[in-house]
């Protein structure tokens, strides 16, 4: 196990990258911790898969360097890492019992047979795959067959990191609640560095400690689940994370002065920076109904249960806000009011407040 | 409980005509033939199992018999591996991969008997580029029309580079139906390239490859043409294969009984050997 350090990594898949757009990833410096359980989330496309398959060797990038405990290890073939990687798809060894798949990683590296049946022994009960052992590999389930690529991954116990990309997409929704709390309980036995590689938000929340948020080749926030919900660094992270979206409004930024559609808005603290494109965001959850505040129509009520969701139009901007009220009705004009403490400005996408003390 | 709905048999009626007047038919007819006996002028006499006793007791029978499943176990031992290796070092990518497919695909586009013939002349030992080369620069004696050894090696190696190319264009659809993550997983996993042959490539060829070797297997079991044009079956009865020695048969000497008692037991034994070799390859799925 390992503490594991991004060094000025860039990668493109072009021979010759000239300008940025050309780069599937763009300078990436970042540590992770030792035994920390991270998730690398971002829409598709954004090199998260890319990110992982240089870490794990598959991929050379084409500028910087990783480290395993400050030791370079950039130019190391996977095998040579001592790391774990489970795909989206199961891989699964179809001409082996499934006892033989999971030991399968420690055979090739000539582990004794003792240690080999204590091992898979352990990883078995783990994964409540016993009953299972000595059948053929390639008659399973799709689930249980990716519980054995994930037993594969966890079976060595001195890996560095065991990476997981997307692996539940081919799982059915009932199991896949099941699997990621497996997950998350095998992590917590076994400590080891886990990389959680998926474009769903709740499965990253659910799993990690820390989440890493990427858009275009950029690390855009990293924090925990609270940290990316209740402070967005960027308009990109309120919108993805939450559902439905933060609210991102179009606004005049002057001074200290913040203005939406000529209603003065007061912000969770002080105005840095200046110039850009200046935006106002306020999650669904912090926008209340109220007598005073941005006039609106409203134009769509969902009632999902516990509460409804408003949509209303200021002017020509959507609004939406959580309430628990549902005698609001279509068509009906409102007041939206929005908490000052969970309001911040945006410049170019960018935060622009001071936190709140 | 699943209901039986006798509709189908009304979409499944116009392929059994079609099958009756294709096959079934023309066969009954050699049934026919295979138990009378005939002296022309479409008089017949009825003849019972004889024709099948005699040919089962013939020594030229077996002796045909031998030398064909000599040269299928041949053209396969051949064929099938070295279409694998072939198979497993074309490229999975980029602008030669066209290039290795149209070249694989060229030797099967070629009129079974055109390739016989090109056979004969290439090894022809005064013209033929081979045949002059082997005898006139190497020194090595080489007459397919006089020794029966090279008889046989200019009948499996056309065969082999007539028909090897089946082997790999259906190795390689196998091979490049494999997702990368499979790579990745081995590479990960840490196994030596002969584990990823054995663990990976060679089950997900396994589909491909049955069907590969029961075609090689029919064709080759059934082959007429090309050892036809090429050596006639010569020399002497060297390369008299089941098929040749059943033309000889039927139109050569016009025993008609004969040949039809002939073609019936040929055509069994190879719906035998073929049934008892798909129903051995897929036996491991079914369990």
């Amino acid at each position: 196990m390992a503490k594991i350090t991004l060094d000025g990594l860039r990668h493109s898949y072009l021979p010759n990258p000239s300008g940025p757009a050309d780069y599937a990833l763009k300078e990436i410096n970042l540590d992770w911790q030792d035994g920390g359980a991270y998730a690398l989330l971002g829409p598709s496309g954004c090199g998260k898969s890319t990110l992982l398959n240089i870490i794990s060797g598959l991929l050379t990038p084409s500028d910087g360097r990783i480290l395993f405990d400050g030791t370079d290890v950039t130019r190391l073939p996977p095998n040579q890492r001592n790391i774990a990687q489970v795909f989206q798809f199961p891989v699964i060894y179809d001409t082996m019992t499934v006892r033989d798949n999971l030991a399968f990683p420690l055979r090739n590296r000539g582990v004794d047979e003792a240690r080999i049946a204590a091992r898979v022994a352990e990883i078995a009960t783990m994964l409540e795959v016993e009953p299972m052992l000595d059948t053929r590999a390639a008659h399973l389930s799709p689930d249980n067959k990716q519980k054995i690529s994930m037993g594969r991954g966890l079976v060595r116990d001195d890996v560095n990191v065991v990476m997981f990309d997307e692996p539940l997409t081919v799982i059915d929704p009932h199991l896949k609640w099941k699997l990621r709390s497996k997950l998350k309980e095998l992590h917590q036995r076994v400590r080891a560095t886990m990389i959680y590689v998926t474009h769903d938000q709740t499965e990253a929340l659910t799993f990690a400690d820390q989440v890493v948020v990427m858009q275009e080749g950029e690390i855009v926030q990293i924090g925990t689940p609270v940290e990316l919900f209740e402070r967005p660094q960027h308009t990109f992270v309120g919108h993805f994370i939450g559902s439905p979206g933060m609210n991102i409004l179009p606004a005049e930024a002057d001074g200290q002065r913040v203005r939406f559609q000529g209603h003065d808005i007061a912000l969770e603290g002080a105005v840095t920076g200046s110039g850009g494109t200046a935006q106002v965001g306020v999650r669904p959850e912090f926008v209340t109904l109220a007598d005073t505040g941005v006039p609106a129509r409203v134009r769509k009520v969902s009632d999902v249960g516990r509460h409804a969701v408003i949509e209303a139009m200021a002017g020509d901007t959507p609004i939406k806000a959580v309430v628990d009220r549902t005698d609001v009705t279509q068509g009906s004009e409102v007041h939206l009011a929005f908490r000052p403490d969970q309001t911040r400005l945006y410049r170019d996408g960018w935060i622009a407040t001071e936190a709140a003390t | 409980m699943k209901t039986e709905n006798q509709k189908a048999w009304l979409f499944v009626l116009p392929v059994l005509l079609l099958v009756a007047f294709n096959a079934l038919i023309p066969i009954m007819t050699v049934v026919n033939y295979s138990v009378q006996e005939t002296f022309g002028n479409n008089v017949f006499f009825w003849q019972g199992l004889d024709w099948f006793e005699q040919i089962l007791r013939s020594d030229r029978f077996h002796a045909a018999l031998g030398r064909q499943f000599m040269f299928t176990f041949l053209i396969l031992i051949i064929e099938v591996p070295l279409g694998i290796i072939i198979a497993l070092s074309m490229p999975r990518q980029g602008m030669w991969v066209p290039v290795c497919l149209v070249l694989m695909a060229l030797p099967m586009l070629i009129p079974w008997n055109v390739v016989g013939a090109m056979w004969n002349i290439f090894t022809l030992p005064d013209i033929g580029l081979l045949g002059y080369l082997m005898n006139h620069t190497l020194g090595i004696t080489y007459d397919m029309t006089q020794d029966p050894l090279a008889a046989w090696i200019t009948i499996v190696t056309m065969d082999v580079w007539h028909w090897t190319s089946l082997v790999v264009l259906l190795s390689y659809a196998g091979l490049v139906s494999i997702p990368d993550a499979y790579y990745q997983a081995a590479k990960i996993d840490g196994a030596s390239p002969w584990k990823v042959f054995r663990y990976i490539q060679l089950p997900k060829m396994k589909t491909v490859l049955t069907i590969a070797i029961l075609l090689r297997f029919m064709d080759s079991f059934n082959i007429y043409t090309e050892p036809f044009v090429l050596t006639g079956g010569g020399p002497g009865n060297s390369t008299t294969l089941l098929s040749i020695d059943l033309v000889k048969i039927a139109l050569g000497q016009f025993d008609l009984g004969p040949a039809a008692a002939m073609s019936l037991i040929y055509f069994a034994i190879t719906l035998l050997v073929s049934w008892l070799f798909y129903t051995l390859m897929t036996k491991d799925d079914a369990e």
